[in-house]
């Protein structure tokens, strides 16, 4: 039987320390989540322009961004930048929950498969539809408790400010 | 040998008990629940432990007895979404369950466009409607949408749509009596309205006469209207144009009470037109034989 020597011993625990450190890079470093834009067919009465096209994605990418941020760091003032009305008030409803609890939820969106499904005739609204997989970390008074991988189904409704696309609705449903 | 089995017989109690712990602590969760609705969660096992529901759209802890039932008042879990399930006790348990909205529509979120138009226009008035709940989930489940446009002369126009992934949309033509219309949508009991104004389109014909007063020429155009038959509104401007032996006059009139009057010097061959928008109207040669 082989006995560990202390010198091995003494090396087995930083390999150990620089493998979870990796791995946790490997989920929760990587900002660049893989994203798949279905083709877009009918969008209803609108003609949808490749231009808005990407700056819908674009922005309901960076949504996922904020969202992020606030909910990992308990900070709503992070969701105004691409949220707003009904969507932006419940994601601060949860951030005040979550303070309330002690809770932070970080969540890291690793692959989005994005499809355009409605753009209205007045060019006001854009809704999409995505099947996204995330990581999700659950700490409870900055302990961790469970880390899951998620694949859920998002309906998402943006309107158009000044200068960029808002999510209004933002919502999962069962696949 | 001895010794063998008993660690043979030590393994198995084991492996049994760990079996048993996690047939024990497994988690009976609901499938979907509606939003609002009040639900419980099966746990099994002993001992205390945390239990979280946690999703973007909201988030729970409660601290629970294992083996009980956790029920969830009315109310509780409002948010149609995704939600992850963690108990935390001697081991951890996940699961995810989802929030559906709840199947009763009670809110409209309608957008009319435009709200000022020419009458007669088809395709011209665009309605969309998006279909919550009483908590502001989205309704996805497809729901019909009745539009209605009314108020005006004729038969209201109507159509019932179905919602897919929540919204439901239409287009309908302008009427061709100018007038505020009424443009309605509705899902069950719960119906949103919006006035349209139509307004009179584009002059269709436009005419003047003319008679001499002395050395003048009073020239009056015609009551304006637009194809459909509505007077063009007062303010509209008409312009006179009179051309003669090389020279030119032009004036611009409002009109006033459906018809635009002005004067102009009468020379002799001269030729006068008159003119709205892109409608040219007749000429009148003066002085020619």
């Amino acid at each position: 039987m082989m006995k560990m020597t202390g010198h091995r011993r003494v090396l087995w625990k930083p390999l150990l320390f620089v493998c979870s450190v990796l791995a946790t890079l490997l989920v929760w470093g990587s900002d660049h989540p893989t994203v798949r834009v279905e083709p877009t067919g009918s969008v209803g009465p609108r003609t949808l322009e490749k231009q808005t096209e990407t700056a819908v994605v674009r922005d309901y990418l960076q949504a996922w961004r904020s969202l992020s941020g606030a909910l990992g760091q308990n900070r709503a003032e992070l969701l105004n930048r691409d949220f707003v009305g009904t969507a932006k008030e419940k994601l601060a409803d949860t951030i005040r929950e979550q303070t309330k609890l002690g809770i932070e939820t970080r969540y890291q969106d690793s692959k989005h498969d994005v499809q355009l499904v409605f753009y209205s005739p007045e060019g006001l609204s854009i809704q999409l539809v995505d099947t996204v997989e995330y990581d999700m970390q659950i700490l409870d008074h900055e302990k961790l408790q469970a880390t899951q991988h998620v694949r859920a189904r998002y309906v998402a409704v943006l309107t158009p400010t000044e200068v960029q696309w808002k999510v209004r609705v933002f919502q999962a449903e069962p696949e | 040998m001895k010794s063998r089995l008993t660690l043979l017989l030590g393994g198995l109690i084991w492996v049994a008990s760990a079996l048993l712990a996690l047939a024990q602590t497994s988690l009976h969760l609901p499938r979907t629940v509606e939003a609002g609705a009040a639900f419980s969660i099966q746990s099994a096992g002993s001992g205390k432990a945390v239990l979280y529901i946690v999703g973007p759209a909201q988030v729970l802890r409660r601290d629970v007895q294992l083996g009980e039932t956790i029920s969830f008042a009315a109310g509780d879990l409002h948010n149609a979404g995704h939600y992850l399930v963690v108990l935390v006790g001697s081991s951890t348990e996940t699961g995810a369950f989802d929030v559906t909205a709840a199947h009763q529509p009670t809110a409209l979120s309608f957008i009319a466009k435009p709200s000022r138009l020419p009458v007669d226009l088809h395709d011209g008035i665009s309605g969309v409607a998006y279909v919550f709940d009483t908590f502001q989930n989205l309704v996805l489940q497809p729901t019909q949408v009745s539009f209605q446009l009314s108020g005006v002369a004729g038969v209201p126009q109507t159509r019932t749509v179905s919602t897919r992934n929540g919204v439901a949309w239409t287009k309908l033509d302008s009427a061709s009596k100018e007038g505020a219309a009424q443009f309605t949508a509705q899902v069950g009991g719960v119906a949103d309205k919006r006035v349209i104004q139509q307004v009179p389109g584009e002059p269709c014909r436009l005419r003047m006469n003319v008679r001499a007063s002395g050395q003048r020429l009073e020239l009056e155009t015609e009551p304006v209207r637009d194809c459909s038959g509505n007077a063009v509104p007062d303010g509209t401007i008409v312009t006179f144009t009179e051309i003669y032996n090389g020279g030119e006059a032009t004036v611009d009139v409002p009109l006033k009470r459906g018809v635009a009057k002005t004067e102009m010097p009468a020379y002799h061959g001269a030729t006068i037109s008159v003119a709205t928008g892109v409608v040219m109207g007749n000429e009148i040669h003066w002085g020619r034989e």
